[in-house]
């Protein structure tokens, strides 16, 4: 069997059999899905509030696999010495850094999935057809990668405790300054600016203006999106260490 | 053609520490060097730099005539290596890490071939989180040998396993060598050097000692006896027929190995000449000579 497919599909095995990460990357959406869109809590700017929280968990998704889970997961395995002993095989940084990222990509699949037919089930209308389906895409994709670069860039440098409190710390203030459950448009101007600058933050207005509203990404969204997907991986395979 | 590994004047610094200094090791195909010290001696620097885990601050390292650093990919094709602290994910069991580490090579030995070699098909199916420590050692050295290396590299293999696991592993090096591995050992355990290794290299405080094969370390037999007074050593000599050293006033060496005939004969020839024997050593193990070697280091540094 292909060693890249071998490691992706043990990637995977691991990562839905961990109960830590399950909880993150299905409970905690779907449990914020259904709270934010049954409740009042923060104000809507969509007239049914699952229409604006929707679009919103779906970049939770990414920022809860491609940057939590990788960067913990990763950050561990460096602490209990996986990485040192695949460092002495053939396997490669390449293979292990591309095996991660299509078990990342595999696992988001999965996650939106789920989440979208949680989302239909409470009523959601999505807007922006097939088009706005490949825009839904691209925006993930991109996402996941400068996301992924991110979590592969804190464990690659930062011990596997700090690093667990940072990527949660991360996760916390990412989601709720990224417009995923309080509109970005609730926040001070100079806050709104920096969230769009980062991925989670461009990723959620993309989809928002996708499938809230039925219009194109901005500029801005694909710009910082593309910007993070190069930099941000680039970065991480320089600074990443085994050991 | 070179030496399969070769560690050449080698130094390692880290920042103000010098872990390693002018370290000279080599190892042909079918050979066992073991890499012998205290803790902090340098032997996992050593191991670790072969490995291209660091990039030497002086001198060179070579694997197969390759530089790990540089042609690492080749290096790690050809090497199997068991380090101190490599892990394996906690959920996997010997069984599927073996199986999935096997995907990485183009001819790997069958997964269930080592896991009987090294006795572990009882827990094959266990997760690792749930191995004991001499269970977790020896799949770590299962998933060294998977790749069919020539060269293997081995960080305290025995470190945790117990009596019989030690016996498991000693055999599989043994085997590993009858197949022309050169194969390389580290350990601060005098018995698995004694037992193991064609030849042996003594490392204190990131430098060599002594190297060579383990009779040339443990030297030539010798009785040294302490007598009551200054004893003639030119008698005893022609008694026992061997060489016989003054080594202080009142202790004398004599080249041969000790046994009841010869203390009889010494003890007669002590009595006639009014002396006693006041105590009797032999030198002949390993042990003692590298308790030797490390104490006068540490008395070198002392002074």
């Amino acid at each position: 069997m292909n060693a890249l497919f071998a490691q992706t599909r043990a990637e995977v095995q691991m990562t839905v059999r961990r109960g830590e990460t399950l909880l993150l990357t299905i409970g905690i959406p779907v449990l914020l899905l259904i709270f934010f869109s049954q409740t009042h809590v923060t104000a809507s700017p969509a007239a049914h509030r699952i229409n604006f929280i929707a679009p919103g968990i779906l970049a939770l998704c990414v920022l809860s696999t491609s940057l939590v889970a990788l960067s913990i997961a990763t950050g561990f395995e460096r602490s209990f010495g996986v990485l040192r002993r695949l460092h002495v095989t053939p396997l490669g940084q390449r293979r292990l850094i591309g095996a991660k990222i299509a078990g990342v990509l595999v696992t988001e699949l999965l996650q939106v999935a789920v989440l979208s037919a949680v989302a239909l089930l409470l009523k959601w209308h999505p807007h922006g057809g097939a088009s706005g389906g490949l825009q839904v895409l691209a925006l993930l994709v991109l996402g996941s990668a400068g996301c992924g670069g991110i979590g592969l860039l804190l464990a690659g440098r930062l011990r596997a405790e700090v690093n667990l409190a940072a990527s949660n710390g991360l996760y916390l203030v990412l989601l709720l300054v990224s417009g995923i459950v309080v509109p970005v448009t609730s926040l001070p101007t100079f806050v709104q600016k920096i969230v769009v600058g980062l991925p989670p933050g461009a990723m959620s207005d993309g989809l928002h203006r996708v499938l809230g509203q039925g219009h194109a990404p901005s500029i801005a969204d694909w710009t910082s999106l593309a910007v993070w997907a190069v930099l941000a991986p680039l970065l991480a395979a320089r600074t990443f260490r085994f050991d | 053609m070179s030496n399969a590994v070769e560690v050449n004047n080698l130094g390692v610094t880290f920042g103000e520490l010098v872990a390693v200094n002018g370290v000279t090791v080599h190892a042909d195909y079918g050979d066992v060097v073991t890499l012998l010290g205290p803790n902090g001696a340098g032997k996992t620097t050593v191991v670790e730099t072969l490995l291209g885990f660091r990039r030497p601050t002086s001198g060179s390292v070579r694997l197969g005539g390759l530089d790990p650093c540089r042609d690492h990919r080749e290096v790690v094709v050809r090497t199997g290596a068991l380090l101190q602290r490599g892990g394996v994910w906690f959920p996997m069991t010997p069984a599927q890490v073996l199986r999935l580490t096997a995907t990485y090579y183009h001819a790997p030995r069958a997964p269930e071939e080592l896991l009987t070699l090294l006795d572990l098909d009882h827990c094959a199916r266990t997760p690792w989180r749930r191995l004991s420590g001499g269970e977790q050692q020896r799949t770590l050295l299962a998933l060294a040998l998977i790749g069919r290396p020539r060269i293997v590299l081995l960080d305290e293999p025995t470190t945790a396993v117990d009596p019989e696991g030690r016996q498991v592993i000693r055999e599989l090096v043994r085997s590993e060598r009858s197949r022309g591995c050169a194969i390389l050992i580290t350990t601060h355990e005098l018995g698995e050097a004694d037992q193991l290794a064609d030849r042996i290299v003594i490392l204190n405080k990131g430098h060599v000692v002594i190297q060579g094969t383990l009779e040339d370390l443990a030297g030539s037999p010798e009785m040294i006896i302490e007598t009551s007074a200054p004893a003639d050593p030119v008698g005893l000599s022609s008694l026992l027929g061997c060489e016989v050293t003054r080594d202080g006033p009142l202790r004398l060496r004599c080249a041969t190995t000790s046994t009841p005939e010869r203390i009889a004969l010494i003890t007669t020839y002590l009595t006639g000449n009014g002396l006693s024997m006041t105590s009797l050593r032999t030198r002949a193990s390993l042990e003692e000579r590298y308790l030797d070697l490390i104490a006068s280091e540490r008395d070198g540094a002392a002074t």
